[in-house]
Parts: structure tokens; sequence; C-alpha cells
């Protein structure tokens, strides 16, 4: 044999050119991408290497247009784009190309093509619409690596819309005999259900199929889902926790293959991700954490090897154990554990110790304790990170004892520190422990000083608002004044330096607080010296227009003296002309302030700025106005937020028609597409039905955890008995046992005296832990209120925190408010209510007003009145301002006014009326509702009620007036008022009177403008009896969309030929009625046709196609169509209409229909 | 008393531009000791702009770290674990709450996995095989999460898709090189040919093809079968 060998050994070099350079072994150099490379890593400068790209681009672009390139060398070029792209070149033409060898090439091509467009398109590019069909049809493939490459590029990324189109094929995999397919259809799964978790809520139980494979790689990925599911909502799955303890133990026990171990340990991913599941399953309950305290403190004694992946798996359990229902015998051993992490001398895990702790020391500060002379090296470490953690943990253990150490050790740090984020998170940290625990006035003042001028413009913008609000709010004693006046005189001072260097944000508090309470330098001599500061700021370069306006309104506060007007007089002349249209008003002001000392000291009384003036944040002397526009059909007011999200909800109902051009996924939509329904909760909410909305979206928000804590502020309470039992170590004696990493060996000479510092430091930085367990041991939690602590001042407090200079303002415009709402009601009173309005908060004045109204016997209804029957729409509102006169029975208002109002509450249904014969004799024979109650008199005297009949061509909706007294009603008038309907009166001439004991009916006809879930119709009649004062009474009447739908009556033809013209569609899975008669579809159809008054037009085998209306006016009419279809267990519905807002409300309550039955 | 106004976006946290898609690793760079990229992966969608402002970001913040200094890093409210193998630094991104040791650690298992498929990996064989380097990072890490920690699993599934590419390879080297059948029917042992044949270049009209350890392995077995 050996000479066959070297028969071909020598044979070898004539067939081949050997290239003996070693290590080249699988580099291409002569390719073109191999070129390419080797070009650019020749290169010396930035601007050869853009040429040289640009050249290749341009190569590129050529190629790939260029019809002769094959599949094969595409894929080459592909590549090549690739790297150009990571060199920060964009080759945006190639995208499309990637889509096309992904599509087109062989499984190889196709292979380059996945990786380019995973690795140039966003999940939100609209080219990856053009990769579903590809997409769906290698998942279908034979080939197992194509199916491979499909799931993979699908779990990295899909567009949200189009995961119904794969959803089922995907599904399908789970049952694979391969495990690689199973294992990436289970990620392609989570991957859905992070980006639309409806999607996929009905295969949870294929999960626990894939929970339990017998692969387990399946397993472990399964598991990404469940952590996230357990996460969500963990009392669902809290059955999971046997499983998961049996799993762990098993991983931990090494009955995994061996190919899972990790540096021989066992699976140490899969461990981890069990032990977070565990931590969310037993948070906060004892039961379940108690089925998982031995699988806990197993993996603690297994996880033993000195290794980082170890020291992972400790951290985890760790962390698990002190989330978990506490144990004292694990605490011990965690507590143990995240001893060794701080002593390592590696690095790595000092930080993870570090981190660690600050995690505990949230449940129990004393845990901190033994470990101080680690920490207080951490501090002085030479590596920012260690020290930066450090500062996080030292912030969870403050309190008013180590207060002024911990916090001069951050500012130290931010000192140095030249990274924005973390100066903006520290600056906000000691701001905060600075108000909370801070000793004194001085130290206060001073840190803050430090805080503004470290935090820079960068810091958050409720720091120096926070300050501003503690500093006004106090109240005035003696106290507060030198908290002040020491502010005034440490920026004195600090604008007699140099100021260029102060941060923008920080000239504008001084400017603020010197513009506020100079005024307490009572002794000072010189008036002006405060006004030359400011003057010098606005001389200053540097200093922004915003705040010059700072500036320029605390002068205006200052020119009191004449100096200080002169000095003002100069800057407003510089400012006059300004072209800042701020800056010009401010000067302006200024000028006419400082001249006319009187509307001065109106205006900005010297003292009285102390006491914020009393602000109506909540607005409610504007209740009544909203309340009179919402019973006139104003739409209830939308946040911002909730506007943009309603727009953000159409530009996502626009992406409909991509569908339209995908004829294969379009089809295997029909079988199980389903809409997420917060979509459709967001759409039933444009249509103006609130209470839907905000009870569809609780449904899809996270729940908010709700179960009580364990840990108190000062740790776990047995945790601290046991604490309370055994000598911690007392922190003014730190013993030396206690830092067996401490330096003294290192140094022999000198090695004492820092040591000796470093003590120091300690019990400077732990004093108050451990030794007492007062209040401020965990003083992370809310204390004892503390001086510093702003003064609680209700839910108004952000209004209310406006108090200052501008709150002059709102109260004078609150004041004005009140005088119009007076004025609004009780036009007789104005004079003295529009005096007492300045004085009295508005909630007072309006019930004063109210008060008034109704003991001066209403003088003023009776204009009201009239002008309702002259019929003006501004007279409605104004006939609607008296509500509270004749206070609506349905819709309660104030119970407090109405009970005042109505001594007698009784609420009689006159249900004994035969109220059938009094239906108009025309329509006694169609379809009617029952008579709904609408509202009735104090003493049954009068009654209203309501009844819809369903006309074909409108919803006739008849309003009973019974009037139960002898004496006889006049000057009657009806008003219905609704935004979205079209009513209108039938009933020959509107009806002036009813007789004593009668009955008298309203006809109105009555359409919807434009589809909606439901709407509100409000009501309002007036009458007067014949020796009484005029009346009203309000009702209101809920109409929902079925009450306007109509059977359309067409041909299976027909509905083809309108199914195809429809723009607007909508897709949804519905629950299946059962009945033991009838076929499933039969009978859901039925009842919805009962329920809904729909028609079905056809049914085919599992598919039923059905069609309606939306009674629009006479003659008019939106229809609606529905393709129904059975999948499984479920009935996937398909509406069509040429409107927009009509197939949201008819799914919505064809939902509720079948949910009903 | 006037509000002082907002600060600017791009000092927001990073987390909170980007949420919709709770991953656990934002992303992986691959870059050298120069800070040229060698490989990239986002996990999360990310804008270009601010892709490149992050890949800046790292290579100057990791680059400048000191030997021996702390593997984690803090860039906004992202955590960031970097490591040096040789002349290239692995840096990735991470939610806060994550644990930065088991980071470090899938960094490690990524470079073994290249180490395997490519043997003894040096930087090179990453910057002309970077296609390479992302295929077997697709089958490691899936979405951000890991899919797959078994290595024989994550290699044997490479190597699933890559036979067919050798396949493809090796039809061709096969009418180029009558020479492995006279190896072949010669009797030589499978690990005599390798020996022989690897590393060795070929000249075609498209190139110059090198031939591998493994095509040679793979060669052999498909004459056997």
């Amino acid at each position: 044999m050996s000479d066959v060998v070297e028969k071909t050994l020598s044979a070898l070099p004539s067939l081949l050119s050997l290239d003996s350079q070693a290590g080249a072994g699988k580099l291409s150099p002569s390719s073109k991408l191999g070129n390419l490379i080797k070009g650019i890593t020749e290169l010396t400068s930035k601007h050869e290497e853009e040429t040289l790209i640009k050249k290749e681009l341009e190569s590129i672009k050529e190629q790939v247009a260029s019809p002769n390139t094959t599949m094969r060398q595409m894929k080459e070029i592909m590549v090549r784009a690739i790297y150009c792209e990571m060199l920060g070149y964009q080759a945006s033409f190639s995208y499309i190309h990637a889509i096309k060898l992904a599509q087109q090439g062989s499984v190889l091509e196709k292979r380059v093509g996945y990786l380019a467009v995973s690795l140039f398109l966003n999940e939100t590019d609209e080219f990856l619409l053009l990769l579903v069909n590809t997409v769906l049809k290698d998942l279908q493939s034979t080939n197992l690596i194509e199916v491979c490459m499909a799931l993979t590029v699908v779990s990295q990324m899909f567009p949200k819309d189009m995961i119904p189109a794969i959803l089922p094929v995907v599904e399908e995999k789970l049952t694979h005999p391969k495990e690689i397919i199973r294992r990436k259809a289970v990620l392609a799964l989570y991957k859905f259900y992070l980006i639309a978790p409806n999607q996929v809520q009905h295969i949870h139980s294929k999960f626990r199929k894939a929970l339990c494979d017998k692969d387990p790689g399946v397993m472990t990925a399964s598991l990404h889902i469940y952590l996230q599911l357990i996460k969500e909502n963990p009392e669902s799955y809290k059955d999971l926790t046997g499983s998961m303890v049996t799993i762990l133990r098993q991983v931990v026990g090494g009955k995994l293959p061996l190919d899972f171990n990790y540096h021989s340990v066992p699976a140490p991913w899969l461990q981890i991700q069990l032990l977070r599941i565990l931590a969310y399953l037993g948070k906060e309950d004892q039961g379940t954490s108690e089925m998982m305290y031995d699988v806990l403190e197993e993996s603690l004694r297994r996880a033993e090897m000195n290794h980082n992946i170890t020291y992972a798996i400790l951290f985890e359990c760790v962390k698990t154990i002190y989330t978990v229902h506490p144990k004292s015998q694990l605490l011990e051993k965690a507590a143990e554990c995240i001893g060794n992490f701080v002593l390592s001398p590696k690095i790595n895990l000092k930080y993870l110790g570090l981190k660690a702790l600050t995690y505990v020391v949230q449940q129990d500060a004393n845990l901190a304790l033994p470990h101080q002379m680690t920490i207080i090296e951490c501090l002085d470490h030479s590596d920012v990170i260690i020290k930066r953690e450090t500062l996080e943990l030292l912030f969870r253990i403050t309190n008013a004892q180590n207060v002024t150490v911990i916090v001069e050790k951050m500012l130290e740090f931010l000192r140095l520190t030249c990274d924005d984020y973390s100066t903006i998170d520290l600056v906000g940290k000691v701001a905060e422990l600075a108000e909370k625990y801070s000793p004194d006035n001085v130290w206060f003042i001073q840190t803050m000083n430090s805080v503004f001028s470290l935090g820079g413009d960068v810091m958050q913008p409720d720091i120096p608002n926070n300050f501003l609000r503690l500093l006004a709010e106090g109240v005035d004693n003696v106290e507060d004044r030198q908290l002040r006046l020491f502010a005034v005189d440490s920026y004195v001072s600090l604008l007699q330096g140099e100021t260029a260097k102060l941060p923008q944000r920080f000239l504008q508090v001084i400017s603020w607080v010197l513009g506020e309470y100079s005024y307490l330098r009572e002794e000072e001599s010189d008036p002006g010296s405060v006004m030359r500061l400011l003057a010098r700021l606005l001389d200053q370069r540097h200093t922004s227009t915003e705040t010059r306006s700072w500036v320029l309104g605390a002068m205006t506060k200052l020119c009191s003296s004449p100096v200080s007007v002169a000095l003002a007089r100069d800057v407003c002349e510089r400012y006059s002309g300004s072209l800042n249209t701020v800056l010009r008003q401010k000067a302006q002001e200024l000028m006419i302030l400082s001249q006319d000392t009187k509307l001065r000291a109106r205006v900005l009384p010297a003292e009285g700025r102390l006491e914020s003036p009393e602000v109506d944040s909540s607005l409610s002397f504007l209740d009544g106005y909203v309340s009179d526009a919402l019973a006139a059909g104003a739409a209830p007011y939308k946040s911002p937020h909730q506007r943009q999200e309603d727009l953000v909800q159409e530009k996502a109902l626009s992406l409909e028609p991509y569908g339209l051009s995908l004829p294969v996924s379009l089809s295997s939509c029909s079988i199980t597409d389903r809409r997420s329904p917060t979509l459709l909760s967001m759409s039933s909410g444009l249509s103006g039905n609130s209470t839907e909305l905000s009870h569809q979206e609780g449904s899809t928000t996270l729940k908010l955890e709700g179960v009580k804590r364990v840990w108190g502020k000062d740790g776990y309470l047995a945790q601290q008995q046991s604490a309370g039992e055994t000598p911690t170590p007392l922190v003014e004696l730190p013993s030396p046992l206690l830092s067996p990493q401490s330096p003294p060996s290192q140094k022999p000479s000198s090695g004492l005296e820092p040591d000796q510092e470093k003590r120091q430091l300690a019990s400077s930085l732990f004093v108050g832990l451990g030794s007492h367990n007062s209040v401020c041991l965990m003083g992370r939690a809310e204390t004892a209120p503390r001086h510093f602590r702003r003064k609680p001042r209700g839910e108004s407090s952000s209004g209310a925190s406006e108090g200052s200079s501008d709150s002059s303002h709102s109260s004078r415009s609150a004041a004005v408010d009140n005088l119009l709402h007076s004025n609004l009601l009780d036009s007789t009173t104005v004079a003295s209510e529009g005096g007492a309005a300045t004085t009295t908060t508005p909630q007072q004045t309006s019930q004063r007003t109210l008060d008034h109204t109704t003991s001066n016997g209403n003088p003023h209804v009776e204009g009201t009145e009239q002008r309702v029957e002259a019929g003006g729409p501004l007279s409605l509102i104004r006939g609607n301002g008296m509500v509270a006169v004749v206070p609506p029975t349905h819709t309660q208002t104030d119970p407090q006014t109405q009970q005042d109002l109505h001594p007698a509450p009784a609420l009689e249904r006159p249900r004994d009326l035969p109220l059938t014969s009094h239906l108009p004799a025309e329509l006694s024979g169609l379809a009617r509702s029952e008579f709904t109650p609408l509202c009735s008199d104090q003493d049954s005297s009068l009654a209203l009620s309501a009844c819809r009949v369903y006309k074909e061509d409108a919803l006739v909706l008849l309003v009973f007036i019974s009037n139960n007294n002898d004496s006889a009603l006049h000057q009657m008038v009806l008003q219905l008022t609704c935004k979205e309907l079209e009513i209108s009166c039938i009933s020959g001439s509107p009806l002036k009177e009813v007789k004593g004991h009668s009955v008298s009916v309203c006809l109105h006809t009555v359409v919807m403008k434009r589809a909606s879930v439901q709407v509100e119709l409000a009501g309002l009649l007036s009458y007067q009896r014949p020796l009484g004062q005029p009346q009203a009474a309000q009702f209101s009447l809920s109409l929902s969309l079925k009450h306007f739908l109509r059977p359309l009556t067409v041909s299976t033809g027909d509905y083809g030929k309108m199914w195809l013209s429809f723009s607007h569609d909508l897709k949804q899975n519905l629950r299946l009625v059962t009945t033991e008669h009838q076929e499933p579809l039969t009978a859901t159809l039925d009842a919805l046709k009962g329920k809904l008054h729909l028609h079905v037009v056809d049914i085919i085998g599992s598919e039923g196609i059905v069609a309606c209306r939306l009674l629009q006016g006479p003659g008019q009419g939106q229809p609606c169509l529905l393709h129904c279809r059975v999948h499984a267990d479920s009935l996937a519905v398909w509406l069509r209409s040429p409107v927009p807002e009509l197939p949201d409300s008819l799914l919505y309550h064809c939902q509720k229909a079948l949910t009903e039955t | 008393m006037p509000q002082v106004p907002e600060i600017s976006m791009a000092l927001l946290p990073f987390i909170n531009n980007y949420t919709h898609l709770q991953c656990k690793m934002r992303f992986l760079l691959l870059f050298s000791r120069q800070g040229k990229l060698r490989l990239q992966k986002w996990f999360t969608p990310i804008p270009e702009r601010e892709k490149k402002k992050i890949t800046r970001d790292m290579t100057t913040m990791v680059l400048a770290r000191k030997p021996r200094s702390c593997n984690f890093l803090h860039w906004k409210d992202l955590k960031i674990v970097y490591k040096r193998y040789a002349s290239l630094y692995f840096c990735c991104g991470l939610d806060a709450e994550e644990n930065e040791l088991l980071a470090l650690e899938m960094l490690h298992r990524y470079v073994e996995l290249l180490d395997k498929y490519f043997g003894n990996v040096c930087e090179l064989d990453i910057i002309f095989n970077f296609e390479k380097a992302y295929f077997i990072l697709d089958e490691f890490l899936l979405g951000g999460e890991v899919q797959e920690t078994s290595k024989l699993v994550v290699a044997r599934s490479v190597e699933a898709s890559d036979m067919l590419q050798e396949k493809q390879r090796l039809m061709e080297i096969i009418l180029l090189f009558p020479l492995f059948f006279s190896c072949y029917h010669g009797g030589i042992h499978e690990q005599a040919c390798i020996l022989t044949l690897g590393g060795m270049d070929l000249h075609t009209p498209e190139g110059i093809w090198t031939i591998t350890d493994l095509e040679v392995l793979l060669l052999y077995r498909t004459m056997e079968l």
C-alpha cells in the first residue's frame, strides 16, 4: 500500500499546483470575494476603501441586473454584497435579488439567499412580504434542509400580519419525526408568541406536548415559551411546578445525554432557564415554593466546580432563592454563596457578587455587613464598572446616618465620569437620596448645587422641578426660611464667582430662587446687588435664550429699589427689540411692572407669593359643561396618546390590501386566520364604545401582580428575628476577620494606615445597618416623613405644583371660568356670585350657584325653555344646562346633589300599564322589542318608556309618555339627540300636551349614519303642569348595531360579485355553536340569523355565506357579507363591506351573540 | 414655575426605544483589534443609523479596556459582555436582567463551535468564510435565544446543510481529479488520503478550488457508498 501512496504523492505535483502556504487551506484568495477582502485589507486609508467599495458595488449592481447571471453566480455576488454591507456601505439594490435568490435558487443558493435576507432586512421591511410565498413553499418541501432554512428565517423575522398564512404549516411541524424540525418549529412559535401573542393562543396544548418531548433539545426550546408565559401570568401555570422541578432534578443529576454537557456541567442553559421559571412560579407563593426547596438546595450543592458556568448557575440559583418564599436554611446557604462571589479574586465574579448583593440587600440590608471591607475595596477599584456597581449597591443601603458618605462617593464618581447615561442615572439617585435623608440645610443645598453643576443639561428635568417645588412648598417657618436664605446666599456667592461653567439648567434654578427669595436677605445693604448679578448673566454670551427669559422673570420680581429700576430700564431697552418673542414679552412686562409700583405690588406681592394659590387642577368647574356637551352628543375626550393609537390603528388596517396580492397565503388565511383582539378592540374603540374598549384592552395588557409581599422593608420577618438573636458584627468595631482580603500584607510599612482609613470609611458607610433595626435600616422604602420630603398634596399635586410666578395667571383664569360658569347657570346672581368666585374654590362656587338656583324657584328656566321650543341647537345646549334641576334618573350624577333635590328616591316602573294597546296600528304587526322604562318622575306622575319596532327600511323608536296625574301636561317638547344617528320625527304634528291619566306616543325613525357597536341616545322631555313651573326630564337609551341590521336577500351569484367589489375586510375565528340535532355550521348560522337579522344566502358543505345590510337612510343601506367556514373546532369568518367600520362592529356582535348561546 | 424642558432623545434608554421584542440578546458583534467589523448580528429591529452608532460605541469602548479588567460594561441600559479571542473581539449586548456570566460562556461556546467547524479557527477563517460563521450562529442562537447547546447537534445540523454544498463541489472535483480515483481504487486509507490531498489547490475554469480535509473525507465516503 505504501508504494501506492508514494506513487500518488510523486504524481501529484504534475496534476496540481501545490500551494504550500500553511494556514491558507480554506481561503480561496483567487475568488472574487477573496480578491475583494484582500484588496480591502491592503488599503491604508478610509478614502481608498470607499473608492474600492464603490467600484465593487457598481460591478455588483451591473451583474445582478444582467439576465445572464446564473443563480450560482448570484450566490457569490450576494456574499460580496453582505460583505459590503458589513463594512457599512448600503447595497439596497441587492435586497430584492436576495429575495429572488431565496425564491429561485437551489438549496445551496437558497441558503445564502435566506442569510442575506435575514441580514439585510428588518422585520418591518415591506420586502419581506415578497418572501412569504417562498417560506410557505419551503415549509412544505420534502427536503429537510429547506424546511430548516425556512423555519430559521421565520424565527428571525417575519411580518406580523402574515403570520396567519404560515401558522398552520408551522404548527404541523410540531409533530414532525425529526427533532431538529420540531425544535425549530417551537422556536418559530415562540417568536410568533412574542410579536403576536393572540395568534398562537389556540396551540397552548401543543406547547405542553413539546415540553414533554423525548428530545431534550425540543423540551429546552419549549421552555423559552413557558418562561415568557409564566412571567406574564404565573397563576395559570402553577400546575407545571412539579414537572419543572422534576426536569431540573434530572438535569442536575446528569440524566441528559453527555453532549449537552458544557465543560462537564450538565446543560447549564437549561438549568438556568428552569431556575428562572421556578423563581416566577414560587414568587410570593409558599405552597409552590416548598415544592422546589429540595431541588434548589441540590443545585447549590452540585455547582461546586470552579468554572464560570457553575458560577452562572449559582448566581441564578441565589436569585431564585431570594425571590421565592423564603426558607431560612436556604437563605443562609445562598448568602454564603454570595460571599464566594464577592471574595473571589476574579473580577468578573466580584462584579456578579456585587450585583447579587444589590439584589438581596433590597430584602435584607444586613447581608451587606459581612462584606463591608470588600465593598470598600471595590469602591476604589481601578475598573469603573466595579465602582459603578458598588455605588449601585450603596444606593440600596443608604440611610439617614450614612447618606453623607455615600453621596460624597457618588459625587466623586460623577466628577470623573464622562458617560452621559450613567451621569443621568447617578445624578437622579443623588438627588433622591439628598431629598430623602438630608441631615441639614447646608448639606442639602451644597449637594444639590453639585447635582446641578454635574448633571448639567442632561439630567432628568424633574430634578430641578422637584427641587424648586420643595423650596416653594415649605410652610413659612423658621426652618424653611433658613433653607431658602441659605440657598439664596449660596447662589449669590456662586454668581459672584465664575459663571461661565455653570450649566443652563442650574442658572435657571438660580435665577428663579433669587427672584423669589432674595427679599429674605433683608440685612443686605446694597439692594441692587442681586439685580446686578443677574444682569451680568444676561450679558454673558453663552447664556441661552431660555435662561435669559428666566433671568428676566426674576428681575421682574426684584425691581423694587430705585437702583434696580434703573438697571431694569437698561435691560428692557436692550431686550424690547429682541428677535425672540418670549424675551421681548418678558422685557415688556419688566418695563411696565418696574415703572408701576402699585401694579407690581398687586401682581407680585412680596410675601404673598409664598402661598401657592389654590388651583383646581381637576378642572371640576368645567364638569357641567362637559356633561352637557356629552349629553348633546359630543364625542368623549380622547387623550393625545389615545388619538395617536387610533391613528396607528388606522394605519394597521390599511395594510390589508397586501393580502390580495398573495393568493397562496390568502387561501390558507381563510382557514385559521385570527385577528388579534387588541386590533379588534381598538377598532371598536374607534366607534366610540369606551367601556368595551377598556374592558378588552385589559385582557391584553400584562396583569400586574397584586399579591402581598412577604418581604417587608426591614427584610423578611423571620430573618430579622434570627439576626436579632445572633450577634451581628458591630459596625463600630469591625473585626479584621471580616476582611480576609484586606491588604496589610502587601504593604507592611504603611499598610496599617490605609487599612485604618478603610475601616473608618466602613464604619461611616455601614452605620445604621444591623446595629439597630430602626426605620432607616431599609431606607429605600417609604420612611417616616422627614423634613425634606415633599409634603403630600393629594391628587391635585401636579396642578398645584404650578405654584409660583405663573400661577397668578392660572388662578385668575380659573376665576374667569368660574364667572362664566355661574353666568351660564344663573344670570340673576352674577354680581354676587361672580364676586365670590374670586375668593372661593370653583367647586364651592358651583355648589352655591346650584343651591341658589333651586331655592330661587328657577325663574330662568322658563326662559331657557322658550328657547328650547325655538329649537335651535344652541338653545338645546342651554336647555341641557339645567340637567341638575331635574336630574336624570338613568345617568346617575352626583348622588349627593340628587338626594338634596329629591328626598323621595322612589323609582317605580309603570309596568302595569298596558302600553301595547297604545302601539300604532300600522306598527302592531311588526317585530318589536320589549318596553324599556326610560325614566319616571319622583312621584310616578310621569313615566317614559321606549320600544323599538323593526321596520324593513328603518328602526322606529316609540317613546311612550304616560301621565299618571290628574293634571294635563302642556308645552311638551321631546328632543332626541345622538351624533351617530339620524333621527326624524314621524308623528304628524309634534304633540303639545298629554291629558291626565293618558298615554301619548312619539314616533321617530332612526337610522345609523356610521356603523358603530353601540350608541347612546340622549333624550330630553320638557313639559309644564298647569300650575307648576316648567320641568324637564332627561333620559338616555342605548341602541346597538344589531337593531339596525336587516337581512340582505341576494342570490349566490350576486353575492360573489359583491364580494369581489368590497374592499374592507376582516377575518376572525369564532366559536361554533353545537346542538344535538343540527350541524354545527347550520346551528351557528341560525343563531346568528336569529340574533342579528342576517340572511343566510347559501350553505355548501362546510362553508356558509351570509349577508346583511345596515340601515342608512330611506332606501339606502350598507351591505356586509360574511363568509363562514368550519375549521377544526371553530368558525373562520371573513367579513367584507364597502365601509370600514361595519365589519368591525358586526364582528363584535357576532362574537357576543355566539358567546351568549 | 415654568417646567424645565425634556431631555433629548439621544439620551433616552435604549430598551425603551425598541421594546416590542423582548429577546434577551440584542446584538452580537465580532470585530478585530483595529476595530474592523467582522460579523454583525442584530436580534431586534434597529434602524441603520443606530446600528452604526452602536458599532462605533462598542468598538471604542471595548478596545479602550485594559487587559485583565472586567468583561462586562454598561452602555445605556444594556449590559455589554465582551471577550477577546486572539485578535478578535466577541461582543454582545444584553438586557440588564440577564446573567452576564452565562453570556460570556455563550460567546465561548460559539467560539468552540467555530473551532470545531473550521478546525483551529483563526480570524482569517472568519474573514473569508463569514457566511459560514453566520450559518453556525443561526444554528446556535435563534432570535437572541440559545437554540441548541449541544455542540454535536449544532455541528451536525451545520454539516447537514454543508454536506449538500460539498456534494456539489465534490462532483466537480472528481471530474477534475482523476488522481483521486487512483488513490481510492489503489486502496489508500481514508486518513492517508486526507493527508495527501487536504489543503491542495485545484485550478478550475472558475478559479482555484482549495480542497479541505473534510471534502476529502466526504469524497472518500461518497465513493464508498
